[in-house]
């Protein structure tokens, strides 16, 4: 499979964290962006939500079930070629570290447990660049289900997979669910070397991992923001 | 001669194609070529034969239609963004009208079908693969017919009719020129040589559509019928 690293066509650099829903990734992709605002970076962040004109399309598509699984790949892929023209690539172009909570591997990991072939989602996402890292917040199933499970017993439709008719039960049927975007994520972590990040610790220790990282592979010098004269 | 059914790639997950019995149709062609007379006067004579007939065409799904069409009306989507919500429209119909008519026998009239979208979107600088890629879930039409018509003959049947000038249809969003009049027979002539490349690779029949239309109609029937038998 031919990756493009992002290195020599655009300045920026793109930064993807990935992980099951409970897995601490957006806890720590914020706190990498406070760090990075704090130390005077150029950083720009964008997570994995729908724009108005397709959230509209959606909703209905869901209250009429009317979505299946290549109408759901599909819609969520135009949603995401509009945030990834419109944001990512300017951002990336003008020389910003973009931090993208959930990327495109969001997508394939889950359409592919829908029952979309992987080469025809991997192509379809084609067009988006590879990130320069891409984090994979990794922790055991058990462990992620209970946190999610824990905090946030109302599941919605398609988050708890209930499209697949796994199970007539939301929270039975989100586990099946999990386990098998959880198999996904580890097939892609392995194609796609991902940056594997341990997530059953501290969440001070996992920051701290994570900067680290960033730091070695990336020259932050470079990404200094220009500050205005008589700022300093 | 009845080929088994097929779709170009892998298809739809979970679409079997051996019950497909009825009969898909694709009339292809420039707004002004006649299409919408020649599909009224088929689906006439269809009828008269004892054909049942459904309709489909571009941004007619109930996904997506109306996010289509308010997108379009502010041109505010990237070209990539656009073609992505224009094949899920297109998967929308394929899998809610065109595979259910064909599957209870009736004859479906494609007014325009993937090709229309492939060349609008290589003409705006889209690559064939990809969308190849995208199209695979298309199903292989019994028959494909490009009406020909010339654009500067489409320009006089546009005036002709007192019609004005369609922006998208003039290709006025790729910006070749500002003059509305040089942009449409620019436009309309790269999407006639796209529709020449793909016809190497899909092989559609060409209709001369310079004529009247009784005589189009007579050209179109004679093709239908190699490819229907006159008892269903």
């Amino acid at each position: 499979m031919p990756e493009k690293g992002l290195s020599n066509a655009v300045p920026g650099k793109l930064i993807a964290v990935e992980g099951l829903d409970g897995s601490g990734k957006s806890t720590q992709v914020y706190l990498l962006k406070r760090w990075l605002e704090l130390s005077g970076y150029k950083v720009f962040f964008t997570e994995w939500n729908s724009s108005d004109i397709v959230r509209s399309a959606t909703r209905r598509g869901k209250k009429q079930n009317l979505l299946t699984p290549t109408t759901f790949s599909l819609i969520h892929c135009t949603d995401f070629a509009d945030r990834y023209e419109r944001n990512i690539l300017p951002m990336l172009k003008a020389g910003f570290i973009v931090l993208a909570d959930r990327y495109k591997f969001t997508a394939l990991a889950r359409d592919s447990v829908r029952g979309c072939p992987q080469e025809w989602v991997e192509q379809l996402y084609s067009f988006a660049v590879h990130p320069d890292i891409t984090f994979y917040f990794s922790l055991p199933l058990r462990t992620a289900l209970d946190r999610i499970l824990a905090g946030r017993p109302a599941l919605k439709y398609h988050e708890a997979g209930m499209d697949l008719g796994l199970s007539p039960d939301p929270v039975e049927s989100f586990k099946i669910f999990q386990g098998r975007i959880h198999k996904a994520y580890e097939a892609l972590a392995r194609r796609h070397r991902f940056t594997r990040i341990r997530s059953d610790r501290p969440v001070e220790a996992i920051q701290e991992e994570v900067r680290g990282i960033l730091r070695d592979r990336i020259d932050l010098a470079q990404y200094k923001a220009a500050l205005p004269r008589g700022w300093r | 001669m009845n080929l088994p059914r097929t779709f170009y790639g892998k298809g739809i997950p979970g679409v079997a194609t051996g019950d497909l019995h009825g009969k898909l149709i694709v009339l292809e062609g420039p707004d002004g070529s006649g299409r919408s007379t020649q599909i009224a006067l088929l689906t006439e004579w269809l009828e008269r034969r004892g054909h049942a007939v459904e309709h489909v065409g571009l941004k007619r799904s109930n996904l997506v239609a109306e996010e289509l069409a308010e997108a379009k009306r502010g041109n505010v989507l990237s070209p990539r963004t656009l073609s992505l919500f224009y094949a899920t429209d297109f998967a929308d119909q394929l899998e809610h009208r065109i595979l259910p008519a064909l599957r209870a026998g009736f004859v479906v009239l494609a007014d325009r079908y993937i090709y229309t979208l492939m060349a609008r979107d290589m003409v705006r600088g889209a690559d064939l693969p990809w969308l190849q890629s995208v199209y695979s879930i298309a199903l292989v039409p019994d028959l494909v017919m490009y009406l020909r018509v010339t654009p500067q003959k489409l320009m006089e049947r546009y005036i002709y009719r007192g019609r004005e000038l369609d922006y998208w249809e003039s290709g006025m969003d790729i910006g070749y020129s500002r003059s509305w009049y040089d942009s449409f027979i620019r436009y309309q002539s790269e999407l006639h040589r796209t529709f020449n490349r793909l016809q190497a690779v899909y092989g559609f029949v060409t209709v001369n559509g310079m004529r009247v239309p009784r005589a189009v109609t007579r050209d179109l029937q004679t093709h239908i019928e190699s490819v229907i038998s006159p008892n269903g």
